[in-house]
C-alpha cells in the first residue's frame, strides 16, 4: 500500500490520461458508458489528492522524480502545503462539476458529441493537476498548453456560432499568452541554464541585476495575466464564460482560473522571490494599483450586465483582482487571505455558475430581468444563490467574508489604507450586482403562467449546488481548518521555513 | 445545563425556530407555535442569567476561533443584559402581535416573514452578547441582511426602492464598521470589549483615534443619527410588526447599543474626553434631536411621524453618552429599554389602526378613539410616556439625562433636552387630540370600524403596563443593570 502512495504524485497524472482513453473506448461501445468512467477517474484523482495533502501535512514536502531521474536531468513533481491544498480544491470542484454534468452536459452538448466532450473534459482536469504539482517550469508550460487547448475546445463545443467565436477569441489570446510565457521561460534558461523551479530559485538571485531576468519576469507576468484574465487583459473572458456550455463555464471559472492564479503566484514567489518583487524589481505597487482597478472595474462592468452568466464573468474579473491584490501587498496576512480567496472564490463562483446553468436548464432564461419570482419555482436553487451571493458580497460568517477580512487586515498592516478602502468599496459594488438578482428572484412580480411546475432540478444538479452553498457557510465558520494548511503554505512562499 | 451555555442557548432557541418554520410552514398554527415557544424559552433563558449578572457576574463562552482579533465569542454582562432583556421580552410580545396582524390582513409569504424574524432576533441577541468587535460585526451584518426581506415584504416598487435605500445605508455602515474593527485590531492587537476601554492615548495619534471614532459612528448608522437617518423613515413601507422590530426590538437599538459599547468598552470615558469626542457626539446628537423633532411635526403619515420621533429619541442616548458623566451614561443606558417599551406600544397602536381602519394619515383619524377605545387610550398613554410624563418610565431617563447635562456643566445640552420635550408634546398631543377628542365631519365615516383583534390588543396593554411598572420600580432590573455596567467602566463608582 505504501508503495502505491509513494507513486501517487505520478499516478494522479497517469491514471486520468489512461482514463481519457478509456472514456473514448467505453464511448465507442455505448455512448452512455463514457460518463461513469469520467466520474470514476475524477473521483480517484480527488481521493488521491486528499491522501497527498494529508501526507504533505504530516511528512512535509514530497519530491518525486519522474522515471527516477533527479533534476536537472529529469522532471520533478513537487507537492508542498500550497499546491497540495490547491490540488484538493480544484479536484473537489472538478468532481462536483462532473456530478453536475450528468444531466447538465446534455443542456449544451449534442448527444453525438458527449464522448469527445468527456474525453476533453478529463484532459483539462489532468492538465490542471499537472500545472499544480510540477516542479519544472518548462513542464509547467507544457501543462498550461494541454489545459488551454482542452479549454479552447470545450468553450467552442456549445451549440451556437457564438460559442465558436468565443472559443476562437480565447484561442488567439491564449496563444499570445503562451508565447509570452515560453519566451519568459527561455530567458530564464539563458540566465541560469536550468528549468527546475527549485534550482532556478537558488541560482536566480545572482542574476537579479540582469535585464534578461527582468525581461523574463515581465514576459511571464504578461502571459499569466492574460491567462488569469487580469484586468485589462481580460478581454477573452466575458465571452468565453458566457457563450461556452454551462458545464464548461463552471469548470473553467473554478478550476482553471484558480490553477492559473496558483501558477502565477508560484512563479512570482517560488521561482522569483519576495525580495525580487519588492527590492530588485519593485513591481508590487504596480500590481496593487492594477488589482485595485480590476476590483472596481470588474464590479462596475458586472453591474451593467443583464445576462446572468456574463454578469458572473465580470464578477470573476473583479474577484481575480482580490487574489492579485494579495500579491501586491505580499505580507503574511494578505497572502493568507489571497490563498483563502482562491478556495472561497472557487466555491462560491462554482455555486453561482451552477445556479445560472440550472436556471437555463429549467426555464431557458438567461436574462436577469426575466427571473422575477423565480424563487417560487426553484426555491432551493435560489436559496443557494442567495447564500453564495452573500459570500460573494462578503457577509459574515461566510467564507467570502473571511478571505476579505484577511486581505483588508493585511492591507491595513502594510499601511495601505487606500487599498483597504478599495477592497471594501469593491464588496459594496458586489452587493449591488448580486443583490439585484436576489431582489428580482425573491420579490419580483410573479407571472406564474410562464413558469411550469414540477421538480426544480435533477438531484445530480441540486446536490452539488447545495454542497457548495453549504460550504460557503461552513468553511467560513470553520475557517481555521483551511488556515492550518494555508498558514504554513504562505510562510513557505515568503521564504520562511 | 450549566450557566455558561445560557447565552448560546438564548441564540439557539430562535435559530432552531428558524430551521423549523420553513419545515412546518404549511401548518399555520404549528408554525406560529414554534415562534411563540422559541420566544418564550428565549425570555426564560435570559431571565435565568439575570440573577448572576445582577450579582456582578459575567457569563462567557467562546464558540469558534474565527479570525485574528476575535473569536466568535459570547459574553453576557450587565449592559448586554439591558439589550438582551429588552429584545427578548419585546420579541415575545411582537410575535404575538405579528400573528394577529399578519392574519388579520391575510398577508402573503408569512412563512418567509416568520423565518426572517427568527434569524433577526438571533442576530440581535448575538449583538447583545458579543464579547468583541468581530462578533458584534458578524451579527450586525446578519441583522442588516435578514431584515431586508422584512422591510420589502409587500414587494411593491415603492417598497423595493425603500429596501435598496435601507441596504445601501446599512451595508455602507457595515463596511465602515469592518474598517474600524480592522484598524482597532491593527492598533491594539485585540478587539475584545474591556470595561473602561482598551484603546489608550498611545495606541495611535490623536487624529487617527478621532478618525477611527468617526468610522465607528459611520458604522453604527443603525442609530439613525442625522444626516444618515433617511433609511429609517423609508423603511416605514414595511408591515407594522417589522416597524416595531426595527424601532424598538432590535435594529436601531443595536445601533445605539454599539455606540455605547464602543464609548465605554473600547475607548473609555477618559480617552473620549481627552480626544474631544464627547463634543463631537454632543453636536451630532443635539442636531439630530431638534431636527428630527421638527421633521416629525411636519409629517401627516402616522408611521413616518413615529419614525422621526425614533430618530430624535435615539439621539437622546447618544447625547447621554456624549456627556461622559455618570448620570449621562446612566440615562443613555436606561433610555434604551424605556424608549423601546414605549415606542413599540406606539407602533403596535399604529398597526392596530391600520388593521381596524386601513388609515395611515393622522388627519384621517378623527374620532377613531370612539370605535377603538383601547388602542387609542394605550397609544395616548405611550405618547405621554415618551414626552417624559409620569407615571411612565421614560421620565427617569430624561431626569438622568438632564442631571448629566448639569453635572457636565453643559447647559446647552439641558436646553436641547427641554426644547425637545416641548417639541415632543407638540407632535404627539395633536395625535391624541385627533384620536380621542376631535369629531369627524361626518360620523358615518366611522361606521364599520372595530377594535383590533385580541392577539394585537394584549401586547399593547402589556407594554403599557410594563412601562408603568418600570416607573414604580425603575431599579429592577434596568437601573440596577446600568449601575453595574457603569461601575464596570468607571471602576467602582455607582450613580
Amino acid at each position: 500500500m505504501n508503495a502505491v502512495i509513494a507513486q501517487l504524485p505520478v499516478l494522479i497524472l497517469v491514471v486520468p490520461i489512461v482514463g481519457a482513453l478509456l472514456i473514448l473506448l467505453a464511448g465507442k461501445v455505448n455512448r452512455n458508458f463514457s460518463y461513469p468512467v469520467t466520474l470514476a477517474t475524477i473521483s480517484f484523482q480527488f481521493a488521491a489528492s486528499l491522501i497527498l495533502l494529508s501526507a504533505v501535512m504530516t511528512g512535509g514536502t514530497i519530491h518525486y522524480y519522474l522515471g527516477g531521474w533527479p533534476p536537472p536531468m529529469g522532471i520533478e513533481l513537487v507537492l508542498d502545503a500550497f499546491n497540495s491544498f490547491v490540488l484538493v480544491v480544484i479536484l473537489a470542484m472538478a468532481l462536483l462539476t462532473a456530478v453536475w454534468a450528468r444531466q447538465g452536459a446534455a443542456l449544451d452538448i449534442p448527444p453525438e458529441k458527449t464522448v469527445p466532450f468527456f474525453v476533453v473534459f478529463q484532459l483539462l482536469v489532468t492538465g490542471l493537476c499537472g500545472m499544480t504539482i510540477t516542479g519544472d517550469i518548462f513542464n509547467l508550460y507544457v501543462f498550461v498548453e494541454i489545459t488551454s487547448i482542452a479549454a479552447y475546445v470545450l468553450v467552442a463545443s456549445g451549440r451556437g456560432a457564438r460559442s465558436l467565436i468565443a472559443g476562437f477569441n480565447y484561442l488567439v489570446l491564449g496563444s499570445i499568452a503562451a508565447g509570452f510565457i515560453v519566451l519568459g521561460i527561455g530567458y530564464l534558461y539563458v540566465a541560469t541554464g536550468t528549468l527546475n523551479m527549485g534550482e532556478l530559485a537558488a541560482m536566480l538571485p545572482a542574476s537579479y541585476g540582469l535585464a534578461t531576468v527582468h525581461a523574463a519576469f515581465l514576459f511571464l507576468m504578461i502571459g499569466f495575466s492574460i491567462k488569469v484574465a487580469f484586468f485589462p487583459l481580460h478581454l477573452w473572458l466575458p465571452d468565453a464564460y458566457t457563450e461556452s456550455p454551462a458545464v464548461v463555464t463552471i469548470l473553467i471559472a473554478t478550476a482553471t482560473s484558480k490553477v492559473t492564479a496558483y501558477a502565477m503566484i508560484r512563479v512570482i514567489f517560488s521561482v522569483f522571490t519576495p525580495q525580487y518583487i519588492t527590492e530588485s524589481f519593485p513591481v508590487t505597487e504596480v500590481i496593487l494599483i492594477i488589482a485595485a482597478i480590476a476590483i472596481i472595474a470588474g464590479a462596475v462592468l458586472a453591474i451593467a450586465q443583464d445576462n446572468l452568466k456574463r454578469m458572473l464573468a465580470y464578477s470573476s474579473i473583479s474577484q481575480m483582482g482580490y487574489i492579485m491584490f494579495a500579491i501586491g501587498i505580499a505580507n503574511q496576512i494578505a497572502l493568507e487571505g489571497g490563498l483563502l480567496h482562491i478556495m472561497a472564490h472557487a466555491v462560491m463562483k462554482g455555486c453561482l455558475f451552477m445556479v445560472a446553468g440550472m436556471i437555463i436548464y429549467r426555464t431557458g432564461i438567461t436574462g436577469i430581468h426575466q427571473m422575477s419570482g423565480l424563487s417560487r419555482t426553484m426555491p432551493l436553487t435560489c436559496a443557494a444563490f442567495a447564500l453564495a451571493g452573500a459570500s460573494m458580497i462578503g457577509i459574515p460568517p461566510t467564507i467570502g467574508f473571511m478571505s476579505k477580512y484577511y486581505l483588508v487586515l493585511g492591507a491595513v498592516e502594510a499601511g495601505q489604507y487606500l487599498a483597504a478602502a478599495v477592497l471594501l468599496i469593491g464588496s459594496l459594488l458586489a452587493a449591488v450586482y448580486i443583490w439585484r438578482v436576489i431582489e428580482i428572484m425573491y420579490f419580483g412580480d410573479h407571472h406564474e403562467g410562464a413558469l411550469h411546475s414540477g421538480p426544480e432540478a435533477p438531484l445530480s444538479m441540486l446536490v452539488p449546488v447545495l454542497i457548495l452553498a453549504a460550504s460557503c457557510l461552513l468553511l467560513g465558520l470553520f475557517v481555521d481548518i483551511p488556515l492550518e494548511i494555508i498558514g504554513p503554505a504562505v510562510t513557505l512562499l515568503l521564504g520562511g521555513s | 445545563m450549566t450557566l455558561d451555555t445560557l447565552p448560546l442557548l438564548a441564540l439557539l432557541a430562535p435559530l432552531t425556530a428558524a430551521v423549523l418554520i420553513p419545515v412546518v410552514g404549511r401548518h399555520e398554527n404549528l408554525r406560529e407555535s414554534v415562534t411563540l415557544i422559541a420566544a418564550g424559552s428565549m425570555v426564560l433563558m435570559v431571565l435565568a442569567m439575570l440573577p448572576e449578572i445582577l450579582e456582578g457576574g459575567r457569563i462567557s463562552i467562546t464558540l469558534l476561533p474565527l479570525l485574528p482579533g476575535g473569536d466568535l465569542a459570547l459574553r453576557a454582562d450587565a449592559f448586554g443584559m439591558i439589550f438582551a432583556l429588552t429584545a427578548s421580552v419585546l420579541w415575545l410580545l411582537n410575535s404575538v402581535y405579528s400573528i394577529g396582524y399578519m392574519r388579520a390582513l391575510r398577508e402573503h409569504d408569512q412563512t418567509r416573514f416568520f423565518f426572517c424574524f427568527a434569524i433577526a432576533i438571533t442576530a440581535a441577541m448575538g449583538i447583545a452578547f458579543s464579547a468583541n468587535l468581530v462578533t458584534l460585526f458578524v451579527f450586525y451584518e446578519i441583522l442588516t441582511l435578514i431584515t431586508y426581506p422584512l422591510v420589502v415584504h409587500v414587494g411593491t416598487p415603492e417598497a423595493m426602492q425603500a429596501g435598496r435605500k435601507y441596504l445601501a445605508y446599512l451595508l455602507g455602515g457595515g463596511i465602515c464598521l469592518l474598517a474600524a474593527t480592522v484598524v482597532t485590531y491593527t492598533l491594539t492587537g485585540t478587539t475584545e470589549f474591556i470595561p473602561g476601554g482598551f484603546l489608550a492615548a498611545g495606541s495611535g495619534t490623536a487624529l487617527s483615534l478621532q478618525v477611527l471614532f468617526i468610522l465607528f459612528m459611520a458604522g453604527f448608522v443603525k442609530a439613525a443619527w442625522m444626516p444618515f437617518h433617511a433609511w429609517l423613515p423609508a423603511a416605514m413601507v414595511a408591515p407594522t410588526p417589522v416597524s416595531a422590530f426595527l424601532h424598538a426590538v432590535a435594529v436601531v437599538t443595536a445601533g445605539v447599543f454599539g455606540v455605547v459599547r464602543v464609548a465605554g468598552w473600547v475607548y473609555g470615558t477618559d480617552l473620549m474626553a481627552a480626544l474631544g469626542l464627547g463634543t463631537v457626539l454632543a453636536i451630532i446628537a443635539s442636531f439630530t434631536i431638534i431636527t428630527a423633532s421638527l421633521f416629525a411635526l411636519a409629517e401627516d403619515n402616522l408611521k413616518r411621524r413615529l419614525a422621526y420621533s425614533t430618530v430624535s429619541q435615539l439621539s437622546y442616548i447618544l447625547l447621554g453618552v456624549s456627556m461622559l458623566s455618570t448620570a449621562g451614561i446612566t440615562g443613555a443606558m436606561v433610555h434604551i429599554p424605556f424608549h423601546a417599551f414605549l415606542k413599540i406600544t406606539l407602533f403596535f397602536g399604529a398597526g392596530a389602526i391600520i388593521v381596524g381602519t386601513g388609515r395611515e394619515a393622522i388627519s384621517d383619524m378623527r374620532g377613531i378613539g370612539q370605535k377603538m377605545p383601547v388602542t387609542a387610550v394605550m397609544f395616548a398613554a405611550a405618547a405621554a410616556g415618551i414626552c417624559g410624563l409620569p407615571p411612565f418610565c421614560a421620565l427617569f431617563s430624561k431626569v438622568f439625562l438632564s442631571l448629566g447635562a448639569v453635572q457636565a456643566g453643559e447647559l446647552i445640552l439641558l436646553g436641547v433636552i427641554i426644547a425637545s420635550s416641548v417639541l415632543n408634546v407638540a407632535y404627539f398631543f395633536p395625535i391624541i387630540y385627533t384620536m380621542l377628542i376631535a369629531r369627524p365631519s361626518d360620523e358615518r365615516t366611522l361606521d364599520g370600524i372595530r377594535e383590533a383583534p385580541l392577539f394585537m390588543l394584549i401586547p399593547i396593554i402589556l407594554t403599557v403596563i410594563a412601562s408603568i411598572a418600570f416607573f414604580f420600580s425603575p431599579g429592577m432590573p434596568f437601573l440596577d443593570l446600568s449601575g453595574i455596567a457603569l461601575a464596570e467602566i468607571n471602576g467602582g463608582v455607582l450613580p
